[in-house]
């Protein structure tokens, strides 16, 4: 056989082939292997937990109306966001979520702390009518979800599924799911079994109506607590370099 | 195809029977989902499913008799048979959904400028608008430009017809149901929530065998070329199909809630997620909007210019530059995030030595104009080619100056960012996809020539106008939020609330819409020319065009 030239791989489309893949392949391997085998890529902090139910229902619901092709989840480290938004966000505070959310985008404001600056009631208001509460907001309203209940026919499989990607769901968490979603928005049950599985929830009679569980239940549910796992008064710097 | 000519007469062919047979499992599969379901857009969707199988194999059952009747279709050039049908279909596909995703893009910009227009409709929103704009222009008028353009090319530099009889119809078709299952889905709440990666499961499972399907007819045809050589267009495309391939497979690995649920959950999460989605999304650009559209580039410029490449040698550096590159520069989009530093890093700098690989590209390109400039006075479609290098050029720069990581702190999450894509999209791949879809028509029904080149140079116009109104809209206004964000007061205050930014942006959300709206008036006028050239119509006064027909008489030139 004659010398190896390019015209060697121009006249054997399989060598073509393999050496394309081979070429496409090192740079993803060499940058996303060593984010699963590095352990400090997700840092070691306190206070990280899975979704309640009723939180990832509303997270569902987040993915599903696209939210985040207008919200960022991420708080970048830099003085102006840290300012506007709080601490810089951390891989940790993610950990949990399929898929991610940090968006891409801020024609709206960053929500990965947005828990607990609005109250319940704003919340309400402002996605059945954002511009009721925000004159200026471009932000489309989303007044169907207060009168759509919340499906609830799969939410012991998801958190199944989850756990069987790494969610620290226990058994006990997925058979008690339907149970904690509804508690989660009823405050006059008995809730302190869920808020013993689930650290930090909040627990409100979210639309005003406590005997319905509604989509706006669960996406106020999971807006509620949006960065509000991890007390960032107690971390130590050291534990956060990646 | 073999199987079918070997074929006794009057007796289905084995492809026949086995594709059929296949259309029947999933038709079975369909009919179970759709009985079983408690998701009604799982039982909608598993409807669309079996109403394509039962076509399937009616169409497999004609096909078989049509053939029986005429044999097999007469056109002959270089003495191949070439199998254009799909050809065209895809590229009427690439100029509806392509006038659809534009139309969907105008509505979407006209929401953020007026947010009344959002109705209160679930399926109105622009959070559910957004990704079918974005997959219509990117996966249903770029995807059918790129499987109409890269089937035409490999069969014309291989100087043989197409690998498969059904298979190529199947792709044709069977992406064609793809875009339909993600479309409805995304106006029904169905999507996974990563950018360009929006289908759920099922149609990402969909996707994949349409994609083999794609890879195996592409990679048979360049095992039955007659030419030595395989032509440089085609390391492209193969380059884009199987990387595409490989991008898809690792971003949308899900597991399913259930087999009878449209939800699923990504198996990655978080950190890592993040980073497989861009190193997918980024190379999405620079596989599908890139790669895939250089493969346009090498075939359909040289052609109308009738001019060689202008350097075989720039072709081999910058192709396996680029393709090597282009993964590494996913972290870009993720700068000051929780992604550790050293990737971010790596990302940067990739990002920016791919600017050197691009204007290779760009370079052979434009020089293969040398001595047919004046073309660019006398031929709108080779205008529009040049002035699509030319944006290519102008993104591919922009691009490794917003990767820096201190020009993007000011650029990430506004505006810019949508300007920049908007300067590739339109300016790049539309305006590309464009000339090469003038080109192909004629081509591909036999017509002397074009209805009208006055009306190519019209939609030139309206369509550069457009884009100059959207991404110069876009940049001051992009540039204005970046800075409105990080603006201190004299005491040490941010400056702005985050709403005095929204509220700054309208004025450029409606120069931003009518852009868009040029951009789609000169699509329309697009449509009207193909469909007239189709009729095999001349508008008066513009007989004998100065384009030349297509016969295939590009090839690969040797490295000796």
């Amino acid at each position: 056989m004659s010398k190896f030239t390019h015209a060697t791989i121009e006249k054997n489309s399989i060598l073509l082939l393999i050496l394309t893949l081979v070429a496409v392949a090192i740079g993803g391997l060499v940058e996303i292997v060593p984010t699963f085998l590095i352990k400090t890529t997700v840092e070691d902090v306190e206070g990280t937990r899975p979704y309640s139910p009723l939180e990832l229902a509303g997270r569902d619901i987040y993915v599903r109306e696209g939210c985040y092709t207008c919200h960022s989840q991420m708080i970048r480290s830099l003085r102006s966001e840290v300012e506007r938004y709080g601490h810089y966000s951390l891989a940790a505070e993610s950990k949990y979520d399929h898929p991610f959310q940090w968006g891409s985008k801020r024609t709206g404001p960053d929500l990965a702390r947005v828990g607990g600056k609005y109250s319940n009631d704003w919340h309400a208001l402002h996605m059945a009518d954002p511009r009721a509460v925000v004159p200026e907001s471009v932000m489309p309203g989303y007044p169907f979800l207060a009168t759509t209940p919340l499906a609830q026919h799969d939410i012991e499989n998801s958190l199944s599924v989850l756990a069987l990607l790494g969610t620290p769901y226990s058994e006990e968490m997925v058979t008690e799911a339907l149970a904690d979603v509804f508690v989660q928005q009823n405050p006059d049950e008995d809730y302190d079994d869920m808020e013993e599985r689930y650290p930090g929830a909040v627990i409100a009679n979210f639309d005003g109506d406590p005997n319905t569980v509604t989509e706006l239940d669960a996406v106020i549910a999971y807006l509620q607590m949006l960065g509000t796992l991890v007390d960032f008064s107690t971390v130590e710097r050291a534990t956060l370099t990646q | 195809m073999a199987a079918s000519r070997e074929a006794a007469p009057g007796t289905l062919s084995a492809a026949s029977f086995g594709v059929g047979g296949l259309f029947v499992v999933g038709a079975l599969l369909s009919i179970f989902i759709a009985a079983n379901t408690h998701d009604n857009v799982m039982a909608f969707h598993a409807t669309i499913f079996i109403l394509f199988f039962v076509l399937g194999i009616f169409a497999i059952g004609k096909h078989h008799f049509d053939t029986l009747e005429r044999g097999p279709e007469p056109t002959l050039q270089d003495g191949v048979t070439y199998h254009d049908g799909p050809i065209r279909v895809a590229t009427l596909a690439s100029l509806f959904w392509g006038i659809a995703g534009f139309l969907a893009g105008l509505y979407i910009a006209l929401e953020l400028a007026f947010p009344w227009l959002n109705f209160d409709l679930a399926f109105l929103n622009f959070g559910r608008l957004r990704p079918l704009h974005t997959s219509a222009v990117v996966f249903a008028f770029g995807g059918n430009a790129l499987i109409a353009t890269s089937l035409y090319v490999v069969q014309r530099t291989c100087k043989a017809r197409l690998a498969g009889d059904i298979a190529p119809w199947f792709i044709v078709w069977g992406y064609q149901l793809f875009i339909v299952l993600a479309a409805t889905g995304y106006l029904l709440g169905v999507t996974q929530g990563k950018e360009y990666a929006e289908p759920e499961w099922y149609v990402d499972l969909w996707l994949t065998i349409v994609w083999v399907t794609y890879l195996i007819v592409f990679l048979a045809t360049l095992a039955k070329r007659k030419e030595p050589h395989i032509y440089v267009a085609n390391w492209f495309y193969l380059a884009f199909i199987v990387t595409i391939a490989m991008l898809h497979l690792v971003n949308n690995a899900a597991i399913p809630v259930a087999l009878t649920s449209t939800k699923s959950y990504i198996i990655w999460s978080g950190v890592q997620d993040a980073l497989i989605q861009w190193w997918y999304g980024h190379n999405a650009v620079g596989f599908f909007l890139t790669a895939g559209f250089l493969g346009m580039m090498y075939y359909f410029v040289p052609k109308r210019a009738e001019r060689p490449v202008f350097s075989y040698r720039l072709s081999i550096v910058h192709f396996w530059a680029l393709i090597f590159l282009y993964i590494w520069a996913g972290p870009h989009h993720l700068h000051y995030t929780a992604l550790p530093d050293w990737a971010q890093t790596l990302g940067m700098t990739f990002s920016i030595m791919l600017w050197m690989p691009s204007w290779g590209g760009m370079i052979n390109g434009l020089m293969t104009l040398s001595g047919a400039w004046d073309k660019l006075r006398t031929d709108p479609v080779i205008r529009m080619l040049v002035v699509s290098i030319a944006f290519y050029g102008m993104s591919t720069f922009e691009g490794p100056v917003m990767s820096i990581k201190a020009v993007n702190s000011l650029s990430h999450y506004t505006d810019w960012t949508i300007g920049h894509v908007h300067s590739g999209a339109l300016g790049w791949v539309g305006f590309v996809s464009f000339g090469a879809i003038y080109c192909l028509v004629p081509w591909l029904w036999n017509r002397k020539q074009l209805y009208s080149l006055a009306l190519v140079n019209w939609h030139f116009w309206i369509a550069t106008l457009g884009i100059v109104l959207y991404i110069t809209a876009m940049w001051v206004s992009g540039i204005l939020q970046g800075l409105m964000w990080r603006a201190y007061d004299s005491l040490g205050f941010l400056e702005y609330s985050f709403v005095e930014s929204v509220e700054a942006m309208h004025p450029f959300y409606v120069i931003r819409a009518l852009g868009g709206g040029l951009f789609l008036v000169g699509a329309l006028i697009m449509a009207y020319n193909v469909i007239m050239t189709i009729k095999g119509r001349v508008r008066e006064g513009e007989a004998l065009s100065p384009a030349p027909a297509g016969d295939g008489q590009l090839v690969a030139v040797g490295a000796e």
